[in-house]
């Protein structure tokens, strides 16, 4: 069962079993462990996040192609959903509709985009995906009548992801099971799913062609693989994953603009995060992306208290270099620190261990 | 003498701006392992690389099994039958044996008594099989490399100096793999710097000196002819014997 569910692929070192059991139970009970709405956002970000950066590893780990355009096929998701719920109402019907939608044109996209440039070199390629990218953002900003602008759009989910709907009249273990409680669970469900459905296809026939095309796309050729055509799937696999994850946060905000899904800032927590957790690992994808997630929600407040906790103490200088404000330059501390010290990222550093 | 598996005729190959390969002509006989010898830099491991379409003739054309493959994909050729061992041991580092092997199984699955007769020929695949294929040896990875080509029967070998940096005790494993490799009927194109191994496994020869055929004809005339060898490899009397 367990063998079958991880495709084979077990964590291969006993830190490292223990995190992931540890990530997974915190996220399946989240609602009863952490009640409150902040830990319930920065799980279901972490859910999102992993399988957006579980979908960018299966094209940078796996494959070793670098594109710049994952977040636009985050944002083709987000604005799916979210045109079609604005448009048509809070029903399944358009969200279905909307999400099929975006499914499709990202993936289409993904395929134009890999046939016509996953024939030149890598850095090309790269530059031809940020160049589309970056016209897909200034597109979404400017066709405001569709997408709402840089406001974005804002919509009402169906009735039974509403935090005003409640599945029981008593609590569930002191906790009331509202339509945002059962939308945690269908976004953890379908993420857990995803990231299932990812580890097969990375320990499947079509996993290994990718792995030996990132080793070597020539001896990748010379066995019979078409190279373009295999990258090409990665592409639309890849660019469809992160639809999902796109559409998964536009129902969990009931709004999309272009700061949550476009911009490049996304862009650069995804590699971040890919970095941080270790390359060519979908484990590396889930812990890379809890890490940095609660990093960047609980960095800043506990920064925020030390730095008042040295102020009160009368020390100088300290308390400026931990203000809240300072978050972002310590996650870059941390981050070079990691790279540093875990080049393989934290999942190679874990399995190393076990030699 | 058996008919033509692959033939060459008038082959040309530029790489960049430099003309490397200037009509070259050879044929490779079906059941036979033909020997491709030459200094470092006449133009064998283009040759083979041409025929595997990684670098395009310019001129000339290259028929395999009856068919034009000249302008086909390397893919294409690859699927046609012929199978290709680079020099470099071309395996797949972070894959483990398996998996490499796996990788050149068109079936999708590998045939279990084709699989022991491969770990008959190279029993150190059996005892790594589960190991990543970087953390090889030089000797065990070359024969990864021979095996994956192997692993299922194909009409054509091209293997590129497989004894290269290779200690003499595995050279002799190797080299009676491929006399194993040639019982089986496989037919063999093989480039090759050891003078010692060429003689011992060549049916037919083609030396080839600038980027031009200057000999073709049985292995065992090249090999009883010492002024010939020097003539055309540079061998000294006693070289390699």
């Amino acid at each position: 069962m367990l063998h079958s569910l991880l495709s084979g692929d077990y964590p291969r070192s006993r830190p490292l079993a223990a995190i992931l059991l540890i990530i997974l139970i915190g996220l399946a009970l989240t609602p009863f462990l952490f009640p409150g709405s902040q830990p319930l956002n920065t799980a279901a970000k972490v859910c999102i996040f992993i399988i957006l950066v579980a979908s960018y590893d299966l094209l940078l780990g796996y494959t070793g192609i670098v594109s710049f355009a994952h977040t636009m096929f985050y944002g083709i998701g987000g604005y799916g959903v979210a045109i079609a719920l604005h448009s048509a109402g809070p029903h399944w019907g358009p969200l279905a509709l909307g999400a099929l939608s975006a499914l499709v044109l990202a993936i289409l996209l993904a395929l134009v985009i890999g046939l016509f440039s996953l024939r030149v070199r890598a850095i090309f390629f790269a530059m031809i995906t940020l160049a589309v990218a970056s016209a897909f953002a200034v597109l979404a900003s400017q066709l405001s009548d569709i997408t709402g602008g840089e406001d974005g759009l804002s919509f009402r989910g169906p009735a039974l992801l509403r935090r005003s709907f409640q599945l029981f009249e008593e609590p569930v273990f002191g906790i009331d099971i509202t339509g945002k409680v059962l939308g945690y669970y269908l976004l953890f469900f379908i993420a857990l799913g995803l990231f299932l459905l990812a580890l097969r296809v990375v320990n499947s026939p079509f996993g290994r062609v990718l792995q030996a095309i990132r080793e070597n796309e020539f001896r990748a050729e010379a066995l019979g693989y078409r190279v373009v055509v295999y990258r090409s799937l990665a592409n639309c696999l890849s660019a469809g994953m992160a639809a999902c994850a796109g559409m998964l946060t536009a129902l969990w905000n009931d709004y999309t603009n272009p700061d949550t899904t476009l911009s490049f800032a996304i862009m650069i927590d995804i590699l971040l995060m890919v970095v941080i957790g270790g390359m060519g690992t979908l484990y590396g994808a889930a812990i890379g992306a809890t890490l940095f997630i609660i990093a960047q929600n609980y960095l800043q407040v506990l920064m925020g208290q030390l730095s008042e906790a040295l102020s009160a103490a009368g020390i100088p200088l300290l308390p400026l270099l931990f203000h809240a404000d300072r978050w972002f330059l310590w996650l870059g501390i941390l981050f070079v620190l990691s790279v540093y010290f875990f080049p393989t990222g934290i999942v190679g550093k874990l399995r190393s261990l076990r030699k | 003498m058996s008919d033509a598996l692959l033939r060459l005729e008038g082959v040309n190959t530029h790489i960049g701006r430099y003309h490397i390969l200037h009509g070259v002509d050879f044929t490779v006989p079906r059941g036979q392992l033909t020997m491709l010898l030459g200094r470092n830099g006449a133009g064998k491991t283009t040759s083979l690389r041409t025929v595997m379409g990684l670098w395009r003739a310019s001129k000339g054309r290259v028929i395999f099994d009856g068919q034009d493959i000249t302008q086909l994909s390397t893919p294409e050729i690859a699927q046609a039958g012929i199978a290709y061992v680079p020099e470099n041991m071309g395996i797949f580092a972070d894959l483990t044996v398996r998996e490499n092997l796996l990788l050149a199984a068109r079936q999708g699955d590998l045939d279990t008594a084709r699989l022991k007769w491969i770990f008959g020929l190279f029993p150190a695949l059996e005892k790594f099989w589960s190991l990543a294929a970087g953390s090889l040896s030089g000797g065990q990875k070359q024969m990864l490399s021979i095996a994956r080509a192997i692993v299922e029967p194909r009409k054509l070998l091209l293997i590129d100096e497989p004894t290269k940096g290779l200690a003499p005790a595995i050279i002799m494993n190797m080299i009676e793999a491929f006399r194993e490799l040639k019982r089986s009927g496989a037919t063999i194109l093989l480039v090759e710097q050891n003078f010692t191994a060429a003689k011992l496994l060549g049916d037919s020869v083609a030396v080839m000196d600038d980027g031009r055929i200057v000999h073709r004809g049985a292995m065992a005339e090249l090999a009883e002819d010492t002024n010939l060898q020097q003539r055309l490899l540079g061998l000294s009397m006693d070289a390699h014997q």
